[in-house]
């Protein structure tokens, strides 16, 4: 618990985490420690749990019946698998993009304001630059900036990516949790979301689950493969790269499995 | 070798040589007699399958257009063979085609019918609309498990009860009790709106369970995953998704009530009159028409009178149907 006292605000620790899927155990004794402000990519083949343990962080698996959640995960100062920890509130600090651009039905600037207004924020004048403040963090106010007011299922993949990037910051998070949000992209507009996400380093404590190799070499400043429900490996992204410990991390990153 | 065989074919034509060309002609036929040319039992099975469609389409389509046909030429002839005003038609409001009024034409005034129509379809709607969204919700977001174990059977079952069944009850549960209630008979919009709304209170639940059901999961999650409370999510994301599917629902639940006689006929009190309250006896198009087919003559203005409403009730339910599509077409894009 010591340890728990001196590490900073919005640091995240993962403490014995343990996830079940009914009898399914689907992580085994997960302890991490993510730095602030730094990407994290989470590496490892299909049903290995990396996105399981993505939504631990910010408890969308409470949605699945029959899942039990055991160990800790320490945001700042709190355990927030802890059951007094209000999902909903969590859920406005811990941001998360899915793999598909969900956007909603909506015009551009309603997804946006989607966020903030549920959370209170009714002034006009107010979400007017929020909208704008968020999507020009999301690189993408100059491409929509005449057509707030358009239905936002008309834009092209990648603006919708980005799109809900800019909807997930409305809501000021001070962590964002990233599941594959690029695998439904061409390389342009993966290209163009890489950049986004090496921007929002400065402001934002990322975690990103990734099947390509390369983005992860690419964007991120430290790497864990996942294997089995278990964290295999984790470290400084180049090392993992350059000189793995285990000869699986080794053959995963060589494309051997997965 | 050859030389023998073309002596031998001057005695016998039978083996006569043949000429490139001919050789060429014979060897196109041989081709065309391959089994790859041949017709085969599958494709003369397929030919008659596709006639057999065709014949069932061709005869579905020209049930229908005789049917547009004959409503529309007997619904016009009121106004072309007998006379009558389509002005009268629409604001006269009485009913009476036998007599013809001192202008000489025949007395039918369809406003109370028409009122009485479009009263009971819409508050039958008005009232139904927020129990089935609800149910629905309940059924999808709240409780899916009961909902599909138990809800989703009972509800099937309600939209097979036949409407005579529906009628039977309003006339034995809900008219006395508006009489014990409300000043008159019982009789009236009220007891009509009652019984046509809980009649389509299982059809507009079912369609709109579907509408709801068919909002993807992921903006649901994308919805709770921004901080939103469950409610919210039902409110601002599924219910706004889901909006074209649910107003479908609403509308094809307003053309169920709009045609149906029946049990509207049984409960409403069938005076051809605009009532001045919901409690007092009104009617209804279907409910004027069921009551009065059984006493006309084919060809007199009395039977013209009646193809005239019924025409009415299928234009009305061509806009429903018109509507439905439009919906759909703006939903698909």
């Amino acid at each position: 618990m010591n340890v728990v006292n001196t590490i900073e605000q919005s640091v995240i620790q993962t403490e014995n985490l343990q996830f079940y899927y009914g009898t399914h155990h689907a992580l085994k004794n997960i302890n991490l420690k993510f730095e602030e402000k730094r990407i994290t990519a989470l590496i490892g083949p299909s049903g290995c749990g990396k996105s399981t343990f993505l939504r631990t962080m910010n408890r969308m698996n409470d949605l699945i019946p029959g899942v039990k959640t055991e160990g800790a995960i320490w945001i700042g100062k709190e355990n927030i698998t802890d059951s007094s920890i209000d999902p909903v509130e969590l859920r406005k600090k811990v941001g998360m993009v899915f793999q598909h651009a969900s956007v909603f039905p909506f015009s551009i600037y309603e997804n946006i304001a989607y966020g903030p207004r549920i959370h209170g924020e009714r002034n006009k004048k107010v979400l007017d630059e929020i909208v704008e403040e968020n999507l020009r963090a999301a690189a993408l106010w100059d491409e929509v900036k005449d057509q707030l007011d358009q239905s936002a299922t008309g834009l092209s993949g990648g603006q919708q990516q980005r799109l809900t990037i800019a909807r997930t910051l409305a809501t000021k998070p001070e962590i964002l949790l990233m599941d594959e949000p690029t695998s439904a992209l061409d390389p342009i507009s993966t290209a163009k979301v890489e950049e986004l996400i090496q921007t929002l380093k400065e402001h934002y404590t990322i975690i990103i689950v990734t099947h390509n190799m390369q983005q992860a070499a690419r964007i991120a400043d430290f790497t864990a493969f996942f294997l089995n429900g278990e964290v295999k490996e984790y470290g400084q992204t180049a090392t993992i790269f350059s000189n793995p410990l285990f000869s699986e991390t080794k053959e995963y990153i060589a494309g051997k499995f997965g | 070798m050859h030389k023998e065989l073309s002596q031998k074919s001057d005695y016998n034509l039978q083996v006569s040589p043949i000429s490139k060309g001919e050789y060429m002609m014979a060897k196109m036929i041989k081709e065309t007699e391959h089994p790859l040319y041949r017709k085969s039992n599958k494709m003369r099975m397929e030919r008659f399958g596709k006639g057999l469609t065709f014949l069932s389409v061709a005869l579905a389509a020209a049930i229908t257009a005789a049917i547009l046909f004959l409503v529309f030429s007997k619904g016009l002839s009121t106004f072309i063979m007998n006379d009558g005003s389509v002005k009268d038609f629409f604001t006269g409001t009485t009913w009476n085609p036998a007599e013809v009024n001192s202008l000489g034409k025949p007395i039918i005034g369809a406003l109370p019918f028409l009122v009485g129509s479009l009263a009971v379809t819409g508050i039958s709607a008005l009232l139904s609309a927020p129990l089935a969204i609800g149910a629905a919700i309940f059924m999808s977001e709240i409780a899916p498990k009961t909902g599909k174990r138990i809800m989703q059977p009972v509800i099937e079952l309600l939209v097979g009860i036949p409407s005579v069944v529906y009628g039977f009850i309003g006339l034995t549960v809900v008219v006395p009790f508006l009489r014990d209630l409300f000043p008159g008979s019982g009789f009236g919009i009220a007891a009509g709106t009652i019984v046509l709304s809980v009649m389509i209170l299982p059809t507009v639940t079912s369609l709109a369970l579907d509408a709801i059901q068919a909002v993807p999961r992921s903006l649901r999650e994308a919805s709770l995953a921004l901080g939103s409370t469950r409610w919210q999510m039902i409110c601002e994301v599924v219910l706004k998704t889901a909006k074209p599917g649910l107003m479908m629902a609403v509308i094809f639940g307003m053309a169920r009530a709009f045609g149906e006689a029946l049990a509207v006929q049984m409960v409403i009190g069938n005076a051809a009159v605009i009532p001045h309250s919901l409690f007092e006896p009104a009617s209804t198009l279907t409910s004027i028409l069921t009551m009065g087919m059984g006493y006309t003559v084919m060809g007199q203005i009395e039977n013209n009178a009646l193809w005239s409403l019924a025409l009415v009730l299928l234009l009305m339910s061509l806009f429903f149907t018109i509507t439905v599509r439009m919906i759909g077409k703006g939903k698909s894009s």
